[in-house]
C-alpha cells in the first residue's frame, strides 16, 4: 500500500507516493535523491539526519514522511543561496569543523536552529551542551566549536 | 601561490561539496535496476546450524535471490583472509582457521553472517530475513580473552586447540631475567585495554554490479585502500582476474581503522551481483556495525619494570593477552605483535625488554586495528607503568622521564625491542608541554581544588609510534603478505592543470588539499589548478591505501618523485625551446631558466610544447606530461610528544572534569597546519573516550554484545570534551623528501595514559590504587568507597 505525500522541501513542492512505514529521512534521500542528509544510527542519537521542519531542527529518521505532509522543510542543500555559502557553513569551512564531511549535514542545520534558538548570544559551553544530539568521531568537536561561535557572530552581523 | 603552499593553513578544496550536501558516500548511489542486500545474523555467540530453511523467504514478496553458506561453499567461495604471517616462538605460523563469509555449519560471534536476501527494496529483504528459519543448537562460548586459554574454555576451532592463535615474544629474557636480579627497586601492574567499537559515523556499506558483456565486476565500498580489497578479493577470496575488478571508494565518512579490511559483506555483494545479474546495494544498519565491524584493543596485561636506586630502567618485562575474537580479520595478527612488542621501548633507554603476546580467539567480533593499532596499547603499558614508578620511588614523573630519554644526539637509535629510531627530541617537547600545562603551579591548583573538596589530578604521556607504514623489506621479513609503497601519477594536461592520482585515500584527512599544496609548492602551479583523485582502480595507477599514518609520508613522497620526474623531463624540453644544454637550466617557481641569464620559460608552456610538439626534441624525448613514481620508505618514520591531562574529580559523584589537556607533538615538517591540528584533535577525542567512556562489553555468560547501540556505547559527545591546547616540536624525518613524520593517530595513542594517570594522580591521595578504563563516573566513585572502606578497616 502505497500513500501520497506532499511537502515543501528547499522552497519547492515535493509529492511522492511512499509506504505509510517510509521515514522523512528515506523520502529526502531516496525519492527526492537529497543525499545531503545523512543516516548514522538507529536511535536517533547521532543527528546526522537533521533538517528544518517548520523552521526548527528535527532528527529525519525519527519523524515519518507522511507526519510531514504539508511542512515546509529544509536540508542541508538549500542553504546556500546563489552559489554563496550560508555564514555558519562559511564558519565551518574556515574553522576546519568538517574532516570526513559524514556529521557536517546535520551538525549544520543544528547549530544555526541552536544560534537562532539563543538569539546569537553562545558560549562555548552553550554550543557543547546545544550540540549533545550530533555526534562526529573525527574532529573532537573542538573546531566545531569554534566554527559554531564564530558562525553565530557572522550570522548576526548578517542578519540571517 | 606561497600564501598555498607547503606549510600554510590553506582552507579545504573539499569542504564546498561536504558542506552543501554534494558528498558522494556509498549509500548515495542508485545504480538502475538496483537491488538491496540485507543480511541476516546468528544471534548467538557460539552456536551449531542443524538446519536454514530458506523457502519461505525465497518467495516472499519483491525477493530476487537468498543465498546460504551452503550456496558460497557450493561456488567455492575462498576464506577471507589475514594479510600477515606472525610466526610464533617455536618459529610455527599462527593457526588460521577458515573465515566463510557465509557461515557453513558453525556461527561463532553473534552478529556472523548467516543467510544474505536480496530483494527489490530493503525493506523487502528484510521482511523476507525474517522468515528464513534457522536451527541452532547452542554451544558454550568464551567471551573474555583472560580465560580463553584456561582448560575446559569453549573450544571455537578446531584449527587452534586451545584457542590459541599464536604463542609470540620478542626480547632477549635472559638479559631482562638477569636485569631483574640486580633490580633496586621493581614496579609491577596489571592492566586491562578496553574493548572498543570504531564507530566511524558513516556505517559500512557497499553496491557492486557485474557486467556481464565485459565479464567486469564493479565494487563501490567504504574502504580506506580500494586497490588492496581488489587484490584480496581477486587473488584469493573470489578468483576474479584482478583486471576484471574495479573497486571505489568514493567519499568515506570516516575510517579508524575499520574500513581498512574486507569483510564478508562486500565480498558476498560482488559474488552475487553476477548471479542474479543486477546491481545490489547494501548499507550497514548502526546495530549491524557495533556486531560486525572489526574492533579495537582488547588486551590484558602484566608488566614489571626493573630500576636501580636512581630511578634508571634496567628492564622491561610485559605478558599480554590479546583477544583476536572470533576469527582473524585482515591485519589483525599483526597488531598486538610488531605494532606492539615493537614500540615497548618508548622514549627510553631501557636496556633490556621481553614481550609474551598470547593471542587467542574468543566467541567476539574480530579484533583489528583501531586508530593507533597496537601503538596506544604499547604507549598504556609504558606510560601507566613509568608513573606508577615514579609514585612508588618518590621521584617527580617529569624527572623520571627525563632521567630515562634517548638522548637527542643518539640518532639513529637501535631499541632492543626490533626498531631504530630515526630523529627526535623527546626532552625538548616535555619542556614545551610542561610549560604550555604549567606543570609547575599544579600543586597549588591541586591544593584549590581540595579546598573545594575536589581531588585534582595530572597526567603524562610521553609516547613514541612507527608511523610511515612501512619498509617493504622490513614488513615482508616480519610476515606481511604485501609491499607498503605507495604510488603517485603526475599528469599535466595541454591547458597547464593537473590531476595528482594517489593510491593513498582520504576519509577525513584532506588529502585533496595537502597533497594539491605539495604539487603547487613542487611545481609552482597555483593550487586551484591541480586536482587530486583517489580511491578509484581504473584511474589510479597502484596504490596501498591509508593507515598508520602513511598517506604523506609514504604517499606524498611519492608524489614528490613523480614531480620530480616532471621537473626532469620539462628540463630537457626547456633546454630545447631555449637552445641551451639540459645541464645549464633550473627550475624554480614555475620556471625553467638559462642558469645566470634572464631567458626563461614557464612550466605552462613547456607542457604546452609537450603536447603539441611541433618544435620539440622528439629524439630525445617522448611528448606528453605524464609520470609515476612509487615510493618504498627506507624506515618508518617515529613522530613522538608528550600529551598532558589535568583532571578535577568531584568525590561525592565520581564524575571527572578534564581541565586541562595539552599537547606537544613532533610529526617532522607540516605541510598544513590546520589540517594537523584537526588530526590531533580528533585523535585525542577517542583517546579520551577511551580513558572515560567507551566500552564494548559482551555478557560473558550469553555472548551478548550489551553496548551495541548508542544508547549502551558511550561515545564522546560535545559536552563530554574539552577544548585543546595544540602545540609542535620540529624534528624533520631525516629520509623522506617532505621531512614528515604523521600525525593521524598520535592523539589516540598519547591520550588513554594521559587521562588515566591523571586520574590515578587523582586518586592516589584517597588510597586509590588501581582503576581500568573506562574510568566512568561510577567505576571512580565505586573505587573511592571501597578505599575508603579499606582505610577505616586499617
Ligand atoms: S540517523 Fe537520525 S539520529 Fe542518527
Ligand atoms: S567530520 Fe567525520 S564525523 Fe564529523
Amino acid at each position: 500500500m502505497s500513500v501520497s505525500v506532499s511537502m515543501k522541501v528547499n522552497g519547492k513542492t515535493a509529492t511522492g507516493n511512499v509506504e505509510p512505514r517510509t521515514l522523512l529521512v528515506q523520502f529526502i534521500r531516496e525519492h527526492l535523491g537529497l543525499t545531503g542528509t545523512h543516516v548514522g544510527c538507529d536511535t536517533s542519537q547521532c543527528g546526522a539526519c537533521v533538517v528544518h521542519v517548520d523552521g526548527k531542527s528535527i532528527k529525519s529518521c525519527t519523524m515519518l514522511a507522511l507526519r510531514a505532509d504539508g511542512a515546509d522543510v529544509s536540508t542541508i542543500e538549500g542553504l546556500a543561496k546563489d552559489g554563496t555559502l550560508h555564514p555558519m557553513q562559511e564558519a565551518f569551512r574556515e574553522h576546519h569543523g568538517l574532516q570526513c564531511g559524514f556529521c557536517t549535514p546535520g551538525m549544520v542545520m543544528s547549530a544555526i536552529d541552536l544560534v537562532k534558538r539563543h538569539n546569537y548570544k553562545l558560549d562555548e559551553k552553550t554550543v557543547r551542551h546545544g550540540l549533545e544530539g550530533n555526534l562526529c568521531r573525527c574532529t573532537g568537536y573542538h573546531n566545531i566549536v569554534k566554527a559554531v561561535l564564530a558562525g553565530a557572530e557572522a550570522m548576526q552581523a548578517k542578519g540571517v | 601561490m606561497s600564501e598555498q603552499g607547503i606549510g600554510k593553513r590553506v582552507v579545504r578544496k573539499e569542504d564546498q561539496r561536504f558542506l552543501t550536501g554534494k558528498g558522494h558516500y556509498t549509500d548515495d548511489l542508485q545504480r538502475i535496476r538496483q537491488t538491496h542486500a540485507y543480511f541476516l545474523r546468528s544471534p548467538h555467540a557460539h552456536a551449531k546450524i542443524a538446519r536454514i530453511d530458506t523457502k519461505a523467504a525465497q518467495s516472499a514478496p519483491g525477493v530476487v535471490a537468498v543465498f546460504t553458506g551452503a550456496d558460497t561453499a557450493a561456488a567455492k567461495v575462498g576464506s577471507l583472509i589475514c594479510g600477515w604471517v606472525v610466526k610464533d616462538k617455536h618459529g610455527e605460523p599462527h593457526k588460521a582457521p577458515p573465515h566463510p563469509a557465509l557461515a557453513v555449519d558453525t556461527v561463532r560471534h553473534v552478529g556472523d553472517t548467516v543467510a544474505m536476501v536480496i530483494a527489490e527494496t530493503e525493506a523487502q529483504a528484510k521482511d523476507a530475513a525474517e522468515k528464513i528459519v534457522v536451527d541452532y543448537q547452542e554451544l558454550p562460548a568464551v567471551i573474555n580473552p583472560a580465560k580463553a586459554l584456561d582448560k575446559g574454555a569453549a573450544q571455537l576451532h578446531a584449527e587452534a586447540p586451545g584457542n590459541l592463535c599464536y604463542d609470540w615474544e620478542l626480547g632477549d629474557r635472559a638479559a631482562v631475567d638477569a636485569a631483574f636480579a640486580k633490580a633496586a627497586h621493581v614496579t609491577k601492574i596489571d592492566l586491562v585495554n578496553n574493548r572498543l567499537i570504531p564507530n566511524a559515523m558513516e556505517p559500512r556499506a557497499a553496491a557492486a554490479e557485474y557486467d556481464a558483456g565485459s565479464g567486469q565486476y564493479t565494487l563501490w565500498t567504504t574502504s580506506q585502500n580500494p586497490h588492496v580489497t581488489r587484490l584480496v578479493l581477486s587473488a584469493f577470496v573470489l578468483g576474479i582476474p584482478e583486471h576484471k575488478l574495479r573497486v571505489i571508494a568514493p567519499d568515506v565518512g570516516g575510517g579508524f581503522g575499520s574500513k581498512i579490511f574486507i569483510y564478508a559483506e562486500e565480498t558476498l555483494l560482488t559474488w552475487a551481483s553476477a548471479k542474479v545479474n543486477r546491481p545490489i546495494k547494501w548499507t550497514a544498519e548502526r546495530n549491524e556495525s557495533f556486531v560486525s565491524d572489526a574492533h579495537g584493543r582488547d588486551h590484558v596485561t602484566h608488566a614489571e619494570l626493573a630500576m636501580d636506586k636512581d630511578g634508571k630502567f634496567l628492564a622491561l618485562k610485559v605478558d599480554t593477552i590479546a583477544n583476536m575474537g572470533a576469527y582473524l580479520s585482515t591485519f589483525a595478527t599483526a597488531v598486538p605483535t610488531y605494532l606492539y612488542g615493537t614500540l615497548l621501548a618508548g622514549q627510553y633507554t631501557t636496556p633490556a625488554i621481553h614481550v609474551n603476546v598470547r593471542s587467542v580467539f574468543t566467541n567476539t567480533a574480530p579484533v583489528d586495528a583501531y586508530r593507533g593499532a597496537g601503538r596506544p596499547e604499547a604507549t598504556f603499558v609504558l606510560e601507566r607503568i613509568v608513573e606508577q614508578a615514579a609514585r612508588e620511588m618518590k621521584i617527580d614523573k617529569a624527572e623520571l622521564r627525563r632521567r630515562n630519554f634517548i638522548a637527542t644526539d643518539a640518532y639513529p637509535y637501535q631499541t632492543p625491542v626490533a626498531l631504530a629510531y630515526d630523529s627526535g627530541n623527546y626532552a625538548g617537547a616535555l619542556k614545551k608541554a610542561l610549560e604550555m600545562a604549567d606543570y609547575d603551579g599544579f600543586e597549588k591548583r591541586r591544593a584549590d581544588s581540595k579546598a573545594k573538596g575536589k581531588l585534582r589530578g595530572i597526567g603524562l604521556s610521553a609516547y613514541i609510534e612507527a608511523c610511515g607504514l612501512a619498509p617493504s623489506a622490513v614488513v615482508g621479513s616480519l610476515g606481511a603478505g604485501v609491499g607498503q609503497w605507495e604510488s603517485a601519477q603526475v599528469r599535466f594536461n595541454p591547458t597547464g592543470n593537473v590531476q595528482v592520482y594517489t593510491g593513498s585515500h582520504s576519509h577525513g584527512q584532506g588529502h585533496e588539499t595537502t597533497f594539491a599544496q605539495l604539487v603547487s609548492t613542487q611545481l609552482g602551479v597555483p593550487l586551484d589548478q591541480v586536482e587530486v583523485i583517489h580511491g578509484d582502480t581504473a584511474s589510479v595507477p597502484f596504490g596501498m591505501g591509508t593507515y598508520g599514518s602513511r598517506s604523506l609520508a609514504v604517499g606524498g613522497s611519492a608524489i614528490v618523485k613523480a614531480c620530480d620526474k616532471i621537473i626532469a623531463k620539462g628540463k630537457k624540453i626547456a633546454a630545447h625551446m631555449l637552445e641551451a644544454s639540459a645541464a645549464d637550466i633550473e627550475f624554480k617557481n614555475g620556471v625553467f631558466s638559462i642558469a645566470g641569464t634572464d631567458k626563461q620559460v614557464p612550466l605552462g608552456g613547456v607542457v604546452f610544447s609537450a603536447y603539441v610538439p611541433h618544435n620539440y626534441p622528439l629524439n630525445e624525448v617522448e611528448p606528453g606530461m605524464d609520470e609515476n613514481a612509487f615510493y618504498d620508505p627506507a624506515n618508518f618514520t617515529y613522530p613522538a610528544g608528550v600529551h598532558i591531562c589535568e583532571i578535577e574529580i568531584d568525590p561525592d559523584t565520581g564524575v571527572s572534569t578534564i581541565a586541562k589537556f595539552t599537547a606537544v607533538d613532533d610529526f617532522g615538517n607540516l605541510v598544513n597546519p590546520m589540517i594537523v591540528e584537526g588530526q590531533v584533535h580528533g585523535g585525542i577525542g577517542q583517546g579520551i573516550g577511551q580513558a572515560l567512556l567507551e566500552h564494548g562489553v559482551y555478557d560473558e555468560k550469553s555472548g551478548q554484545l550489551l553496548t551495541g547501540s548508542y544508547m549502551d556505547y558511550t561515545m564522546p559527545r560535545a559536552d563530554d570534551l574539552p577544548s585543546f591546547d595544540v602545540g609542535y616540536q620540529v624534528t624533520p624525518c631525516p629520509h623522506n623528501p617532505l621531512g614528515v613524520k604523521g600525525c593521524g593517530e598520535a592523539g589516540a595513542i598519547a591520550a588513554p595514559a594521559a587521562v588515566m594517570n591523571a586520574i590515578h594522580d587523582a586518586l592516589a591521595p584517597v588510597g586509590v590504587k588501581s582503576i581500568d578504563m573506562p574510568a566512568t563516573s561510577s567505576r571512580v566513585w565505586q573505587a573511592i568507597q571501597r578505599a575508603n572502606t579499606k582505610m577505616a578497616a586499617e
